[in-house]
């Protein structure tokens, strides 16, 4: 019998889940405090739960993490493992030091839906949905724990395509009874689901990072056919009705695609759709990946743009590229990985 | 086109209470629904539909010409979905709930390419029906002849401009072999032409795949995915 893992159940899950098997409430919270706060790995070791209460958990359940199978390692020190999901389901995560932050980037779904363009993870087409655990297993499963500064869920998969448990894992991040981290240090990107966006910036505290790529809809939609469903003159009113408080921060991710998004007009059409709405533009320099028909613009023409931007008044900075020797940003490794077990099990 | 609110103030889409006017199993666990319109749309646009005002609706192709009465659209039974198991139950004069039409996989006046599989070829039937078929080519694959769903209205308008794609059924007329081997081997690509795909991710990564390989600009490729 396959047990039900409890690593990445929320508070009220697990009083849920403690309840149903005749357990006092407050051992939920004992839970959480073992594996969010002090990250035990097995039962046997809650020393402050009974012997009769540990036993009963564990004929049902487990709290066990799944180790990744692979690292890769770049000259800049940016990290790159896979973890197994399930049986020929691989994910990738990017551990990225940089001075004195060190940003996690993670993993939301195996493989994507969203067809873009210019993405790697989705010509490995949809796989499946990671649970809240298998999220934060990334996480709590690596070396650098403890180094961890950011999370960003810029990974495979589309977030707001697997809402529910992309907030799960949001809340255990940081609530009390979990790591008790500030929402500030946690960014979501999207393509802009924009039903799921509004959901998640009322239900969730953290950053949230869009990603953008073209200014004008006709145009992005060839790059991304989420546009078809959810135009972007659409997400940007939602964006400009939401009360942004505090030092929650918003973003737009512009991967430069030479000749075709980085041209004056490209400019001016930014400015203008971005009007009234406080944010930030990344410039990310593009990668090639095989097969696609796209190349990057060149480090004149980002910084240009850059230029382009600010004069414009939008503050605008450039993501330094980083792994570039492992390939970090675009699910080459899981991808291989995957055509290798399927090739495995044809022959 | 109008700008239209689908949202509510927390992300919900918003949703109007209507009712089943007609539902056909066209094709083993394959079913057409329809429900009356209510609103003007452009062929191509899509239709979020629940069965609970409380419940995340789920997207739908609109599979009906502008001009007709009603809306209508297409959907397969999803053994483990949340809606469609449901959706197939549904009874004449049944309660449902159902957005206004939205986004933009609009069909052009042009001569352009049509390619789908499965329900993906919900927003064609809706264009050829609305009047944009005369100068297009449907590429449409399936595995049997079943499944090739609207075939004779295809027909009837495209002639030799509907190219059927089985991979498993051997019939005169019919390209034996699958979709994507046809679109790997045909000499007959135009490659100023737009390219529109409606259906599965895979389908669409694979597809776009063949055609950029092929000389395709990708800027000549419209896709609309099934998320």
């Amino acid at each position: 019998m396959i047990k039900e893992n409890l690593f990445g159940k929320t508070l009220s899950e697990l009083q849920e889940v403690v309840i149903k098997i005749g357990l006092q409430k407050f051992v939920a919270k004992q839970l959480t405090d073992w594996m969010y706060k002090k990250r035990i790995r097995s039962f046997e070791e809650m020393h402050n739960l009974s012997k009769q209460t540990r036993e009963k958990l564990a004929e049902s359940y487990d709290i066990s993490y799944t180790t990744s199978t692979s690292i890769q390692e770049s000259v800049d020190g940016t990290k790159k493992y896979l973890f197994p999901v399930k049986p020929h389901q691989f994910i990738e995560t990017a551990y990225i030091p940089e001075g004195d932050r060190a940003t996690l980037c993670v993993s939301s779904q195996v493989g994507c839906k969203m067809g873009c363009l210019f993405c790697m993870t989705g010509k490995q087409g949809f796989q499946g949905d990671l649970s809240s655990g298998e999220i934060l297993n990334q996480i709590f499963n690596i070396p650098e724990f403890e180094k961890l500064t950011n999370v960003v869920y810029m990974g495979m998969g589309e977030p707001f395509d697997n809402l529910d448990e992309v907030l799960k894992s949001i809340e255990i991040l940081t609530s009390d009874y979990g790591l008790g981290w500030s929402p500030k240090r946690i960014t979501v990107s999207t393509i802009g689901i924009i039903p799921a966006m509004k959901r998640f910036l009322n239900q969730s505290k953290a950053n949230l990072a869009i990603s953008l790529h073209n200014p004008f809809e006709d145009e992005r939609k060839k790059l991304m056919p989420i546009e078809s469903v959810y135009h972007l003159t659409k997400l940007l009113d939602e964006i400009r009705s939401f009360e942004f408080s505090g030092q929650r921060r918003i973003s737009f991710e512009y991967i430069m695609f030479k000749g075709e998004n980085d041209q004056q007009r490209h400019i001016n059409e930014l400015a203008r759709i971005l009007n009234g709405i406080k944010c930030r533009i990344n410039l990310i320099r593009f990668h090639p990946i095989p097969n696609v028909p796209l190349e990057s613009s060149s480090n004149e023409t980002i910084s240009r743009f850059q230029v382009g931007l600010k004069r414009k008044g939008i503050i605008t900075t450039i993501r330094a590229s980083r792994g570039e020797d492992i390939f970090a940003a675009c699910g080459l490794l899981s991808t291989k990985e995957l055509v290798k077990r399927q090739k495995n099990e044809d022959y | 086109m109008p700008k239209i609110k689908i949202l509510n103030k927390t992300g919900k889409i918003l949703l109007t209470k209507t009712y089943v006017k007609n539902i056909q199993e066209i094709a083993p666990e394959i079913f057409t629904l329809s429900f009356p319109r209510t609103e003007d749309f452009r062929p191509g646009q899509m239709l979020a539909v629940a069965l609970n005002i409380d419940e995340a609706p789920r997207l739908y192709s609109i599979a009906s010409g502008n001009k007709e009465k009603d809306y209508r659209i297409l959907f397969n039974i999803q053994s483990e979905g949340f809606l469609t198991p449901r959706l197939s139950d549904l009874k004449v004069g049944n309660r449902l709930f159902v957005s206004k039409p939205f986004g933009s996989f609009y069909g052009t006046n042009k001569a352009d390419y049509w390619i789908a599989a499965g329900t993906g070829i919900a927003p064609f039937i809706s264009m050829m029906k609305s009047g944009l078929g005369d100068n297009k080519t449907l590429i449409h694959g399936g595995r049997a002849l079943e499944s090739f769903y609207f075939a004779d209205k295809f027909k009837s308008v495209l002639n030799n401009n509907y190219i059927q794609c089985s991979s498993i059924t051997k019939a005169e007329g019919i390209y034996s072999g699958r979709l994507t081997e046809y679109l790997n081997i045909t000499e007959n690509l135009a490659l100023d032409r737009n390219y529109y795909i409606c259906g599965s991710s895979q389908l669409i990564i694979d597809i776009r795949d063949i055609l950029i390989r092929r000389g395709v600009p990708y800027n000549q490729i419209i896709a609309e995915i099934y998320f």
